[in-house]
């Protein structure tokens, strides 16, 4: 299909941004990368009065290490986090991840934080934001605020960022060496729409799990936490009794609605599958 | 009421294209209907089957989620374009030899991706070949022919670099 019409305005400065938010609020749209917006308009499920296209803004892009956190620009492309050795050395979870988001043109000019501001609950930043605990940071004309992943992924394409602000950052914490992270996917055709997905940070003291996170993506109307299977998991060494309690535990946490991809039992068992796999996978690079 | 237009620049080809532009038109509409250029093919149209494959400013992009007024300011190449660089001369010549064509409907997009590949992908392994060309469909030929193809180019090119040492 064919995009619905609209008028479209270039910024160049923040400033821009901010006032032609203010002048066309809920109406207007912003542009990234446009990966998933151009596709939503052309199929006539997005349909702003103006879209602002924001690429232009230098000042959003760009990948830096400052103590123990690293700054990702919002505009920083897919491929940009895929070949950055900062992220490949000091956040391996998100390394892991990005393989699995889109295909290579897309990556060329998809943005981390147009996935992450869409929302998308099969998308695979925002699991592995909520995993890392991450930091969004988003900007409006009165100032800057920062929120958690935990409380920025409201629902089905909705955030915490309101129709006058902007994200302009993610920030990850530093991985310590204790810490081991898998990311894992099933989809059809890798890069597609994961039928399941999942990002688990441990943190190691010997042989025993001392801290867990674990996330889902493609389970519910957002990406989510499992606590169950975290709490089962910790004070505990890797081994298949471990691995059989946290899979339990994902039974209390992990109620899916059958898609087109997967009905909800099988992204049950699969949700199992990985978690299995991933455990493995920790427990063999333990040294 | 008339649709919304502005102002471009941009080249493609090499050529400069100075025009109004239909802000809602995304690029490979732009240059099938307006410019004539019909190498680019329109598949899904929304992002999934990669046969709208063009570059801008020297990247892979998806045509159909690009629009033309984004390109204002930026190169564009088409396949028309790019027949005369070495590298996807190599590629033609290898889909060609290794019967990777067929229907055709995918080839533009899927050697854009090949291009890509032999650019900044060189020791591409069969199976990373098949993961980055994985975002291009092909409803012909089961891949099998496309990663022998580009796989040779790649072996070719190793060999030649090889032999200069």
């Amino acid at each position: 299909m064919k995009s619905p019409d609209f008028s479209y305005l270039k910024v160049q400065t923040m400033a821009d941004v901010f006032s032609a938010l203010q002048e066309h609020g809920d109406s207007a749209q912003l542009l990234a990368g446009g990966q998933s917006l151009l596709a939503m308009l052309n199929l006539r499920m997005a349909n702003p009065k103006i879209l602002i296209d924001i690429s232009g803004l230098e000042s959003l892009k760009g990948i830096h290490k400052t103590g123990d956190v690293v700054r990702i620009g919002a505009l920083t492309t897919h491929h940009e986090v895929l070949s950055s050795s900062i992220v490949q050395t000091h956040v391996p979870l998100l390394a892991q991840a990005v393989p699995y988001v889109a295909h290579l043109a897309i990556r060329n000019k998809g943005t981390i934080g147009g996935s992450l501001a869409l929302g998308d609950p099969a998308a695979e930043y925002p699991a592995v934001a909520l995993a890392l605990n991450a930091t969004l940071v988003i900007q409006s004309a009165s100032g800057e605020r920062r929120v958690k992943a935990i409380d920025f992924f409201l629902s089905l394409y909705r955030t915490a960022v309101q129709a006058h602000e902007v994200l302009i950052a993610v920030e990850f914490p530093v991985a310590t060496s204790n810490q081991r992270f898998v990311f894992s996917e099933l989809a059809r055709r890798k890069g597609d729409y994961a039928m399941v997905g999942m990002a688990l940070a441990i943190s190691l003291d010997g042989p025993t799990i001392r801290d867990a996170s674990l996330a889902f993506m493609a389970m519910d109307d957002k990406p989510i936490l499992a606590p169950h299977a975290m709490k089962a998991m910790v004070g505990q060494p890797i081994n298949q009794q471990t691995i059989a309690e946290a899979q339990k535990g994902l039974d209390a946490d992990l109620h899916p609605a059958g898609d087109l991809l997967a009905n909800a039992a099988t992204k049950k068992h699969l949700s199992r599958v990985l978690l299995s796999r991933a455990l493995m996978q920790a427990g063999a690079t333990h040294v | 009421m008339s649709e919304n237009c502005m102002h471009a620049q941009f080249t493609v080809n090499g050529e400069t294209v100075d025009a109004q532009v239909p802000v809602r038109m995304h690029l490979v509409d732009y240059l099938r209907d307006e410019l004539g250029l019909t190498g680019s093919h329109l598949g899904c149209e929304h992002g999934v089957c990669g046969a709208c494959q063009v570059m801008v400013d020297g990247q892979v992009v998806r045509g159909c989620l690009t629009l033309a007024i984004q390109a204002n300011g930026k190169q564009v190449q088409t396949i028309e374009g790019l027949t005369e660089n070495r590298e996807l001369q190599q590629l033609q010549a290898a889909f060609l030899e290794h019967n990777a064509f067929q229907c055709g409907f995918c080839s533009s997009g899927m050697l854009l991706t090949a291009l890509e590949i032999t650019k900044h992908h060189k020791q591409a392994t069969r199976e990373e070949i098949r993961e980055l060309i994985s975002g291009n469909y092909c409803r012909c030929t089961g891949y099998q022919a496309i990663v022998n193809a580009i796989e040779s180019v790649l072996v070719k090119s190793s060999s030649e670099s090889g032999a200069k040492v």
